[in-house]
């Protein structure tokens, strides 16, 4: 049973609805431009919050830095595409692999660091690359960089479900498992043969590279982007997605992202009570369901399997 | 020449010399046992031989190589594999998954192979299943392929350990106390299983254990430690007699 069995067929089954629902309700103009947003930040959002779950959840490395890689991709990408007219791929690619290779070169000296350090050295770094671009003019400084929107929901959604489909893919293969022997036994797994700090960077530039694909998609659908988007609420926020889904599940994820993004633009006019709400949603799920709502396990659509005949 | 040659090595904490001056060689092919009271540093002997603790003094050699200041890692790669006394099961995954992660280091795909599902993956995980499921057979765990290691009952886990172990494919085997919190009837299918092992994977062993008369019966020779100190070494028959090593667990009574 290689790719095309019926499970992976039935899921792209449903992708392909829910994408066409959605493009045919925008393109006939029956559902309203600020629902489409919230929409296309879902996407972006949970590119985020599965690529901090790859490195908090499965490997248990809780980096902090998610913002400053999606930054990273967010202005390389504009670099590519505004200052060079390069088309929108190749900006997303080489803002993806910048946000990866400065996730490698953080990686190698933070990731020796344990909990706390590790948090406190990689939420340093994120404030570090934002205040870079804030004092960057040739990229627009405080005042922010325009940038075209090219990014629709064809591209959004498809870019979101081929990231999780890869990022699941690597989970789910030899190397993704030696990943999530870190988390599980850091001692045990060197003794079974396994490089911890090589897995360790491995899953941080994987991050990287892929909140870095997040930040060029955001760059390129939002107009403008400004540094003050990447302060390190931004990777609290993430981190917040992912607690709330349930750390190490990559489903889980996928809700947790969905619900606090729709949380958050349902309080779009009051900004004020945006952070107090998303707080009290992380208060009680740590009470009644301290593991996330879906702990480490994964939503399955197993129902739908027809049964094998005996 | 001795597989593994152990040269006047000792390691201290602030202080406390847990292990002094210590002597060993281990041929091919035997099991060796390491007993000693509690706090005798038999543990620290296994953690400066894997490479968890940087010896203070003194130098290892395996296959001839000196290992000194070798990442745990790479000396898994070289071939030494261990079990662990307070037993480090990947509790979370599955007890197939547990074996599988050993394998690792023999996989047979790369990353890219993984991320892309070419081929290579689904040969190599196929190829990965049954050689994990192979050996947790061995073990009488196969039927607990698909179960957490952590819901295991303790027999069962430290059968996982040494399963485990041995997916790594070593040449030396360490085993740190494989047999403590088991019935006698465990222990001594623990023991049979050991020296069925040994044959078949060509493994040479060496076994910390508490429980005398399963050393005695089990294994060619024996090193006894006490306070850190190699008081005796020899065959069973040798240790047993030994007023050194009876002085030393009589006073381990007395208290
Ligand atoms: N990391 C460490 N830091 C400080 N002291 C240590 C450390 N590891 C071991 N020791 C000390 O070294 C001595 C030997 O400990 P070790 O665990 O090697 O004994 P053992 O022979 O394995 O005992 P047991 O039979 O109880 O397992 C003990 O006094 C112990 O407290
Ligand atoms: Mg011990």
């Amino acid at each position: 049973m290689k790719l095309l069995n019926t499970k992976n067929l039935i899921r792209l089954l449903l992708l392909l609805v829910v994408y066409g629902v959605f493009q045919f309700l925008f393109v006939s103009k029956m559902i309203n431009p600020f629902y489409m947003m919230t929409l296309i930040l879902v996407c972006i959002y949970i590119i985020l919050a599965v690529s901090q779950n790859i490195i908090t959840g499965f490997t248990g490395q809780l980096a902090l830095g998610h913002a400053g890689f999606m930054a990273i991709g967010a202005y390389m990408s504009a670099l590519v595409v505004v200052r060079m007219q390069g088309s929108l791929v190749t900006g997303i690619i080489f803002g993806a692999l910048m946000a990866a290779v400065a996730g490698m070169l953080i990686g190698l000296p933070t990731l020796r660091l344990r909990g706390d350090y590790l948090a406190i050295a990689t939420l340093g770094l994120g404030e570090i690359v934002r205040i870079t671009f804030l004092n960057m003019d040739y990229l627009g400084g405080a005042t922010g960089l325009s940038v075209p929107k090219t990014i629709d929901w064809t591209w959004a959604f498809w870019l979101m479900v081929i990231s999780v489909f890869l990022m699941s893919n690597f989970i789910n293969s030899s190397h993704g498992r030696a990943c999530i022997s870190v988390r599980e036994n850091e001692i045990a797994a060197e003794a079974m043969g396994i490089n911890t700090t090589k897995y360790k960077v491995m899953a941080f530039t994987m991050g990287a590279f892929f909140a870095g694909l997040a930040g060029a998609i955001y760059a390129n659908y939002m107009y403008l982007i400004h540094p003050g988007t990447f302060s390190f609420l931004k990777s609290f926020e993430i981190l917040a997605m992912v607690v709330l889904g349930g750390l190490g599940s990559i489903t889980g994820s996928i809700v947790g992202a969905g619900i606090l993004t729709i949380v958050s633009a349902g309080l779009a006019d009051y900004p004020e009570f945006r952070m107090v709400i998303i707080a009290l949603i992380m208060i009680i799920l740590m009470v009644y369901r301290p593991n996330g709502l879906l702990g480490n396990k994964e939503f399955k659509f197993d129902f739908l399997q027809f049964r094998k005949k005996g | 020449m001795a597989l593994l040659a152990v040269d006047k090595l000792s390691m201290s904490f602030s202080g406390l010399k847990a292990v002094s001056n210590l002597d060993m060689e281990i041929n091919e092919g035997e099991l060796v046992g390491l007993i000693g009271p509690n706090g005798a540093g038999k543990t620290t002997v296994f953690n400066m031989l894997t490479g968890v603790y940087l010896p203070s003094e003194g130098s290892i050699f395996f296959e001839g190589k000196k290992i000194n200041g070798i990442p745990t890692y790479k000396l898994s790669h070289l071939g030494i594999a261990r079990t662990f006394q307070n037993i480090r099961l990947f509790g979370d995954l599955t007890v197939l998954e547990n074996v599988k992660i050993a394998y690792h280091q023999h996989v047979s795909y790369n990353m890219a192979s993984g991320i892309f599902r070419l081929p290579g993956y689904y040969r190599g995980e196929k190829d990965m299943e049954e050689k994990a499921l192979a050996f947790l057979k061995i073990f009488s765990l196969d039927d607990k392929a698909q179960e957490l290691a952590k819901n295991l009952p303790y027999g069962q886990q430290r059968r996982l350990e040494i399963a485990r172990a041995l997916a790594t494919k070593p040449s030396l085997l360490l085993l740190d106390e494989p047999a403590a919190g088991m019935n006698p009837y465990e222990t001594q299918n623990l023991m049979e299983l050991i020296r069925w092992i040994r044959k078949e994977f060509n493994l040479t062993i060496l076994l910390i254990e508490h429980d005398m008369s399963l050393v005695m019966g089990v294994c060619e020779r024996i090193y006894v430690l006490d306070y850190g100190i190699n008081i005796a070494h020899g065959c069973p028959d040798e240790i047993k007699s030994n007023p050194r090593v009876i002085e030393a667990y009589l006073g381990e009574e007395a208290i």
